[in-house]
């Protein structure tokens, strides 16, 4: 049998067992046990499919496994809501508090994160573009941002709510002290990736600096700038929730975990959290899509057609 | 950070420039204030004005000097078992995170060696690991601390498992990378040595994965060291810089936060060395390469 229809019976099986936990809960347990056979299965022959389809569906079984498990186990064994709430008690949670979700999605995600990381790369690029012409003030800056990436930044939090007040502003300061650093070292590592023999040329066709920046030093580096913009993403998200910890408006992603955490609400939490989690991935998603299709010609999208 | 050592100019000339800035913004966001709490008869006294703005008990920017003397006075001036001593906080913090980055080492090496060898882990785990590196896992912070705090765990596990959780996912990663680095001509020689899985192990794989443990090691110091002072946050959490951060920013206690901030960059910076150290001595045992 191939791995899909093991896969198929599985999700039918495991389906079966979860409604049948209610009422039947000797049938459910033996379905249980039937269907984490049937999983490891599934798991087994997709492992030695080859075909993109297997490679698809072996992580998002063994996501729904997790799934699975967890919400019979939380229910089957009585699992306290305050310790963890089942899966489907979350999926409830989500749509019961949309309002409220976006809300927290508009505070936190449009204002917080997405204007602080605009200012914290766009500084970051633009003085690397600026000390591009002086090694001197490079060999200097590059310790100073390697130390300051080692650093907790976002316990500048407290102190950016003394100087820009409790609302977002404050936020996107932390987003933005904790991406500049980051931006600017890719920035300044992705401008020497051109290297002598390509400057040679762009000087023999007598370019000016700009002109050999614009039309080569820049789209060099690109995937280097992108490394930042991704990495700088989920910091920038972390950096934005966590800063609410320590005070915001009633309303923010990290306002909404940390009271509703405190008042034992953990379905609401991780409402939020799964929020935050589609949120992280799907700027990602975004910008690695952006990234194919700025730095095409990198070697490391070429893999598939030369094996 | 070697050309650091050798032409140390461009490093020192920058953080001057740093230092002076430094000074001179704590003058221009600290004078409105200071000139309100002097006597009227000196605000034209230019030097006054810059001497109270630098020396202000609760200043919007304190200066360097200032914040030196904080420190200096909690830690010499109160005993060690002194709460208020920033270097007891400063212990809880650190033993959080080393905790946590030991037990986050650990597991996420034995990950790493589950998915090198086991095709189902690489298949449907490795992407999991890979897409979690997306998502703010620091969020789940508080609900950890509260929940594992539900069922009577307090003080340093709840805290440890935060750091180990963060800590986890770059160890695996970079350790999955450095399993996979040696070629298939290392992995043949092995093989005509009629060596096992396990001897092919330790002696091809782990040799090699170690140089891409150290730079992993540093990125999850960073995660850890934020990730000890996010955990001492929630309520339930009295120690620690995190705690003293949170005090000092419901308190309006501008030194303590400052304080706690400056500790805890040295921490992470210490932590960041302690790694380099080892990288350092691994090299030198190995005859100058890793």
């Amino acid at each position: 049998m191939n791995g899909f229809a093991i896969t198929a019976a599985s999700i039918v099986l495991g389906l079966a067992a979860r409604f049948a936990l209610a009422a039947h809960p000797a049938l459910a347990g033996a379905l249980a046990i039937v269907t984490s056979g049937t999983i490891l299965l599934a798991l087994a022959q997709l492992a030695e499919n080859e075909s993109r389809a297997a490679k698809i569906a072996s992580p998002v079984l063994f996501g729904l496994a997790i799934l699975w498990a967890w919400e019979m186990l939380c229910i089957g064994l009585h699992v306290p809501f305050i310790l963890l709430p089942p899966p489907s008690a979350i999926a409830l949670a989500f749509v019961n508090n949309l309002g409220i979700l976006a809300g927290d999605f508009d505070q936190t995600f449009l204002h917080a994160v997405i204007i602080g990381y605009a200012i914290g790369c766009g500084a970051g690029f633009l003085t690397a573009l600026a000390i591009d012409r002086s090694p001197f003030l490079q060999r200097g800056l590059t310790p100073l941002a390697n130390m300051v990436s080692a650093m907790p930044v976002v316990g500048i939090a407290p102190i950016a709510i003394e100087w820009f007040g409790f609302d977002w502003p404050s936020k996107a300061a932390v987003v933005a002290l904790m991406t500049v650093f980051p931006m600017l070292v890719n920035t300044q590592a992705g401008l020497k990736e051109a290297n002598a023999m390509e400057r040679d040329l762009m000087r023999s066709y007598g370019a000016s600096y700009w002109k050999t920046l614009i039309k080569l030093r820049l789209p060099a580096a690109m995937p280097m700038i992108f490394n930042a913009l991704k990495l700088n993403s989920t910091l920038a998200l972390i950096g934005a929730i966590v800063a609410e910890f320590f005070g915001t408006p009633t309303r923010g992603m990290g306002f909404r975990i940390s009271v509703e955490a405190a008042r034992m609400n953990l379905d609401i939490v991780w409402a939020t959290i799964t929020v935050a989690a589609l949120a992280g991935s799907i700027s990602f998603a975004l910008l690695a899509a952006a990234e194919r299709a700025v730095t095409f010609w990198h070697p490391s999208f070429h893999q598939r057609n030369q094996t | 950070m070697i050309s650091l050592f050798r032409r140390p100019l461009p490093f020192v000339t920058v953080m001057a420039a740093l230092i002076v800035s430094w000074y001179a913004a704590a003058y221009f966001l600290n004078a409105p204030q200071a000139i309100n709490l002097m006597d009227p008869d000196d605000t034209n006294n230019f030097w006054a004005v810059v001497q109270a703005a630098w020396s202000m008990d609760r200043p919007v920017l304190p200066t360097p000097d200032q914040i030196a003397a904080n420190l200096a006075d909690s830690i010499f001036n109160y005993p060690l078992n002194s709460p208020r001593n920033f270097l007891l906080q400063t212990a809880y913090t650190a033993e959080t995170a080393i905790t946590g980055l030991i037990i986050g080492t650990l597991l996420g090496t034995l990950i790493a060696i589950g998915i090198v060898h086991a095709r189902v882990l690489d298949r449907a785990l490795m992407p999991w690991v890979i897409a979690s590196q997306t998502v703010p896992i620091l969020a789940i912070a508080p609900m950890v601390m509260v929940a594992l705090g539900n069922i009577g765990l307090t003080g340093l596990p709840p805290k440890a498992a935060i750091v180990a959780y963060l800590s986890f996912f770059p160890i695996t990663v970079g350790m999955v990378k450095g399993f996979r680095s040696p070629d298939s001509m290392q992995l043949d020689l092995m093989r005509t040595y009629n060596a096992n899985g396990a001897e092919t192990f330790f002696k091809l794989r782990w040799p090699v994965a170690v140089a891409f443990l150290f730079p992993s090691l540093k990125v999850a110091v960073a995660l850890a060291v934020t990730g000890a002072i996010v955990a001492e946050l929630p309520t339930g959490a009295q120690v620690g810089l995190g705690a003293r951060l949170l005090a000092g920013s419901y308190y309006g206690q501008t030194m303590m936060m400052w304080g706690a901030l400056v500790l805890a960059s040295l921490l992470a910076l210490s932590l960041i060395g302690c790694v380099r150290l080892g990288e350092v001595a691994l090299t030198r045992a190995r005859g100058g390469r890793l």
